[in-house]
């Protein structure tokens, strides 16, 4: 008799999720699960609740109700301090809207969850330029985001989450300000977590043909799952 | 052809030329639905047993064979809304059809809703085979063709989200 193989654990676990803000209802009891080299597309339309799924799934919102599992940890029972390191170390993360520093050059922009964990600044430097260069920005490295154009500025922003190698990583639109062809260029860097490094992706996005390049389909409505569908 | 008369009588019986107008009703855009086919399909049915004769009306006019759908029609009917149209450019129109169809009649036993979703899944999965593909291998036009059907996809993809957020806006009664 051969035992079966290991079911390795989940990356990331939402376990009936549900959010208000204000007297809004963004998430009504969503579950979601993540397994290790496993891309999945979070779908649905404008308002849906994806953006607070993803903000919750990277600790950066706590939930009313329900509990999220990144890599093992239950975010709850994780301060503020812990949440932060364990996202810098191991998750990368694209937000939606933005999130470069506004006077710092890209190469920093993209060098912060090095330097912020007391790494080397000429080795951060270096590993920024690489990134940097992995998503054709390597001409702009010198520029701050106001210098450059939303598209430019979303590479960096991927660029900075695949600095650390994540283990996990949860996009939200990255490539909603690209063009075809950058926007398949940039996918697959993002992909390569999970194809080639093993890592599991978390995509939120309303491009149809992105979300075609996922083995998973969540589709939100009202802030709960209403189809899911393996695509693979 | 069969499943859309099914659907057309699944409405209450009815005679050929009432089938014809409900038909050019709901695809608007389609080419008007020929008399005589009509007369030929109804008959195909009645023959497989899909659908029944019921009454002959008159009404001071000429003489009409109203036709009903049978158990065995509504059970056909089913089945291929259950399957989701093939994902091909040149599939689109079954995909207006089992849309339509899925709105109009509510699906017997399958919410609208489920058959416009799975027809999605079937897209996106059409679509991961077609961008699976190393560019590299293709030369430009291979890669323009594939291109072509993914954005065909991705318009009844759109076209099918917009199906599902009709769902709950409601609409007037159709005439009948
Ligand atoms: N900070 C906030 N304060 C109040 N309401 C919010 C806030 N953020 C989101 N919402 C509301 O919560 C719901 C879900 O928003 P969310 O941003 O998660 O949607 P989304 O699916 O990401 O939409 P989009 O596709 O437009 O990015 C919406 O009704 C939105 O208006
Ligand atoms: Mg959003």
């Amino acid at each position: 008799m051969t035992a079966a193989p290991p079911i390795p654990d989940p990356s990331l676990e939402l376990r009936a999720v549900a959010h208000s803000y204000a007297r809004t209802p963004a998430l009504r009891g969503v579950s979601l699960t993540l397994h290790p080299g496993e891309v999945v597309a979070v779908t649905g339309p404008s308002g849906c609740g994806k953006s607070t799924l993803l903000h919750a799934a990277a600790g950066l919102l706590t939930p009313q109700a329900g509990s999220v599992t990144l890599l093992g940890r239950d975010l709850a029972r994780l301060d503020e301090t812990e949440r932060a390191v364990l996202r810098r170390r191991e998750v990368g993360i694209v937000l939606q809207y933005g999130q470069l520093v506004p006077d710092l050059p890209l190469r920093d922009n993209v060098a912060l969850p090095l330097l912020l964990d007391g790494g080397d600044l000429a080795a951060a430097r270096t590993a920024a330029h690489d990134a940097l260069a992995r998503v054709g920005l390597a001409d702009a490295a010198g520029a701050v985001p106001q210098e450059v154009s939303g598209g430019q500025a979303q590479r960096a922003a991927v660029a900075r989450a695949l600095l650390t190698s994540p283990r996990v990583l949860l996009a939200d639109e990255p490539v909603a300000s690209l063009d075809a062809t950058g926007g398949r260029q940039v996918l697959d860097l993002l992909l390569d977590v999970a194809r080639r490094d093993g890592g599991a992706v978390l995509l939120v996005t309303h491009d149809n043909t992105a979300a075609a390049l996922a083995d998973r389909e969540v589709r939100l409505r009202d802030g709960a799952v209403e189809h899911e569908a393996v695509l693979r | 052809m069969t499943e859309l008369h099914l659907a057309l009588l699944l409405r209450g019986p009815a005679h050929g030329y009432e089938v014809k107008q409900a038909y050019d009703r709901w695809f608007p855009d389609a080419k008007p639905l020929a008399f005589g086919q009509v007369y030929a399909t109804l008959g195909r049915l009645v023959r497989d047993g899909l659908a029944e004769v019921v009454e002959t009306r008159s009404e001071g006019g000429p003489e009409r064979t109203v036709y009903a759908v049978t158990d065995e029609g509504r059970e056909r009917l089913r089945a291929w809304l259950a399957e989701p149209a093939p994902p091909a450019v040149a599939g689109t129109e079954d995909v207006v059809r089992k849309t339509v169809v899925a709105l109009r009649t509510s699906a017997p036993g399958r919410a609208a809703r489920a058959v416009a979703l799975d027809q999605r899944t079937a897209h996106l999965r059409r679509m991961r085979e077609l961008q699976a593909r190393d560019p590299a291998a293709d030369d430009v036009a291979t890669r323009l063709a594939h291109r072509y059907a993914v954005l065909h996809l991705d318009a009844d993809l759109r076209w099918l989200d917009e199906a599902v957020e009709a769902l709950d806006s409601p609409t007037p009664e159709e005439p009948r």
